[in-house]
């Protein structure tokens, strides 16, 4: 099948303007010079109908950029971009039609009116079919359990309820693609938990493919098969949420517990993270040793009464990542 | 086109709806605003206690133009005076929320709240013009009736556009409110008078380069019968309808160089 989102090499750059160094005073308002910044630095990547996938990487890393080139709302710089067959930056209103999108920091509804009126212009606004909007209404409403707060104007929702009103006006209009930026920021578990089974259901029942920028990696984990990982403008990583561990969670961790409190014990390959009484906590390279050959140096120089071996979180190794540690080599 | 109107009508309506659900507050609103837009009519009557006439216009000749750029000055704000909000929405990231919608930009952003409080300083404008009615004696002939119903025609555009124009600049420098503002509610101020007040470089600035004198103050010299002390040629008086085409095209031509400006830099 033809991809529904295709990224070749996109670039942004913006010139940013700086006081050029040294330079004080009025001297130094004149004295400014122009840096260029690649936010987003050649990157390529595309996405089948019908995929979930989480988009993710530290603050600043270009993620949001990436999605306005997506959007139409930003020109890219250089590269080629196609949405549902439409270069977003010319064709921007068109593309409109095919896509939804919801920030978790702002709402694209009517502030001072009822929900009920804000879905109501968005039909008109989309040109939604009467049927089409009233079948989409009552569906988003039941799911995500909108009735109660229909008639409330949205400045007087709560965040969650506000956000399960952006997201049924989002797809209102029956986009193929939906974007969601940081959609459950700042929510309870759960809503939460009701925002993915929603997520989760609008992808198998229609199709729609899902491009999820989040903090929250628990959102990844239950909804996206799979991870782009972008840092400073380069895509670090495209493939499997699994996977993940395997390229960059090379380190594990043995816990022992001792017959006895020791002091920490010093065995080739592996450092002591934690001592806690008598469990200890070994950090180990997956290249330099092996989890068995670790057990029988330990074993050789303490006595054992219960040992784990504990895989990296993978919320930790994307911690690391967003830390700038560098996890292994990117493509 | 139709499509166009008809969301705008189904916006207005529903704010409407909303806005009239606080009665009283509404109310307030709407005489507070027509009370308070007093006190830029007590300026000239308070002139005219001391002046017959103020650079050989009558009380009522004044309050003609002042009624006049009163009334078509309000509407506009009615029609765009959310671009005063251009600068936050810009600044806040909400200006992306408008390009994701199909629709275009300016339309959505002028759609994005309506104040009917302005009616009541409409009500004002309309009030000075009726005095004015009452108080200069008019030689009514038919092309004196057409300009005069066909004003709101050019004026209203001829103001919207300039406050197009002002707002664009929120896309280069954030910080531009006050430059819109000069532009609009200025400009306004300088078509409540006759031009011949104000000094020689205000005179051209507000008919060459922001063309306010095209509004009311050419079309009122024909309505009222006076001869144009600065001297401009006849045809000028009737160029109105002209400068507001010209003025919509280029405005629209700015703005969306404004868009494309803020799509390559996001800012």
């Amino acid at each position: 099948m033809a991809p529904i989102v295709s990224v070749e090499n996109l670039e942004k750059r913006f010139a940013v303007s700086r006081k050029r160094q040294g330079a004080r005073g009025l001297l130094g308002k004149l004295a400014r010079e122009t840096i260029d910044v690649r936010a987003v630095d050649g990157i390529s990547f595309s996405i089948q109908p019908g995929e979930m996938v989480g988009y993710i990487g530290p603050n600043g890393a270009g993620k949001s950029t990436t999605i306005k080139m997506l959007t139409g709302i930003l020109v890219p710089s250089s590269g080629l971009v196609r949405v549902a067959g439409l270069d977003p930056s010319r064709r921007r209103i068109e593309l409109t039609r095919h896509i939804g999108m919801v920030f978790g920091q702002r709402t694209q509804l009517w502030w001072d009116l009822p929900l009920r009126d804000s879905f109501d212009l968005l039909r008109y606004i989309y040109r939604v079919p009467v049927e089409r909007f009233r079948v989409n209404l009552d569906t988003f409403v039941e799911l995500l359990d909108l009735g109660p707060v229909l008639d409330t104007p949205v400045r007087q929702l709560s965040l969650g309820q506000r956000m399960r009103g952006d997201l049924a006006a989002s797809l209102l209009h029956d986009p193929e693609i939906l974007y969601l930026d940081e959609p459950t920021i700042g929510l309870d578990v759960v809503v939460k938990a009701r925002i993915r089974e929603f997520l989760a259901e609008l992808n198998r029942e229609r199709g729609v493919t899902v491009l999820l920028t989040t903090h929250d990696i628990s959102d990844i984990e239950r909804l996206c098969s799979r991870v782009m990982i972008i840092d400073r403008g380069h895509l670090i990583y495209d493939g499997s949420l699994s996977a993940i561990k395997e390229r960059f969670g090379d380190e594990r961790m043995l816990v022992v517990d001792l017959e006895e409190p020791a002091p920490p014990i010093d065995v080739p390959g592996a450092i002591v993270e934690k001592v806690d009484g008598p469990r200890q906590w070994l950090r180990f390279h997956r290249s330099e040793t092996t989890a068995a050959a670790l057990i029988a140096a330990v074993a050789a120089r303490v006595r054992l009464r219960d040992l784990t071996i504990e895989e990296p979180e993978i919320e930790d190794i994307v911690r690391r990542i967003y830390g700038g540690a560098d996890p292994g080599r990117a493509r | 086109m139709a499509d166009l109107l008809s969301i705008y009508v189904h916006i207005m309506a529903a704010r409407m709806r909303a806005q009239l659900q606080y009665r009283v507050s509404f109310v307030l609103q709407l005489v507070g605003s027509f009370s308070l837009s007093f006190t830029d009519f007590a300026v000239v009557l308070v002139i005219f206690a001391h002046l017959p006439y103020l650079a050989g216009w009558s009380l009522g000749e004044v309050a003609f133009l002042y009624g006049t750029s009163y009334m078509a000055f309000q509407l506009s704000d009615i029609a765009v005076g959310q671009l005063d909000q251009l600068p936050v929405l810009i600044q806040s990231g909400d200006f992306d929320m408008v390009l994701i919608r199909p629709l275009g930009a300016l339309f959505q952003v002028v759609t994005l709240d309506f104040t009917l409080r302005r009616f009541g300083a409409f009500g004002q404008g309309a009030l000075v013009f009726a005095l004015a009615l009452a108080r200069t004696d008019i030689h009514w002939t038919a092309g004196r009736v057409l300009v005069l119903t066909l004003m709101p025609v050019w004026s209203i555009p001829i103001f919207a556009s300039v406050w197009v124009v002002g707002a664009t600049s929120a896309f280069w420098a954030v910080r531009s409110m006050e430059v819109i503002n000069l532009v609009t509610h200025g400009g306004q101020l300088l078509t409540q008078y006759p031009l011949q007040v104000f000094g020689a470089w205000i005179q051209r600035l507000v008919i060459f380069v922001v063309p306010l004198a095209f509004v009311n103050y050419f079309p009122s010299l024909y309505v009222l019968g006076k001869p144009d002390p600065l001297g401009a040629p006849e045809f000028v008086r009737f160029a109105s309808p002209v400068v507001a085409i010209v003025l919509v095209v280029v405005a629209g031509r700015i703005w969306n160089f404004g868009v494309r400006h803020y799509r390559s830099t996001g800012s």
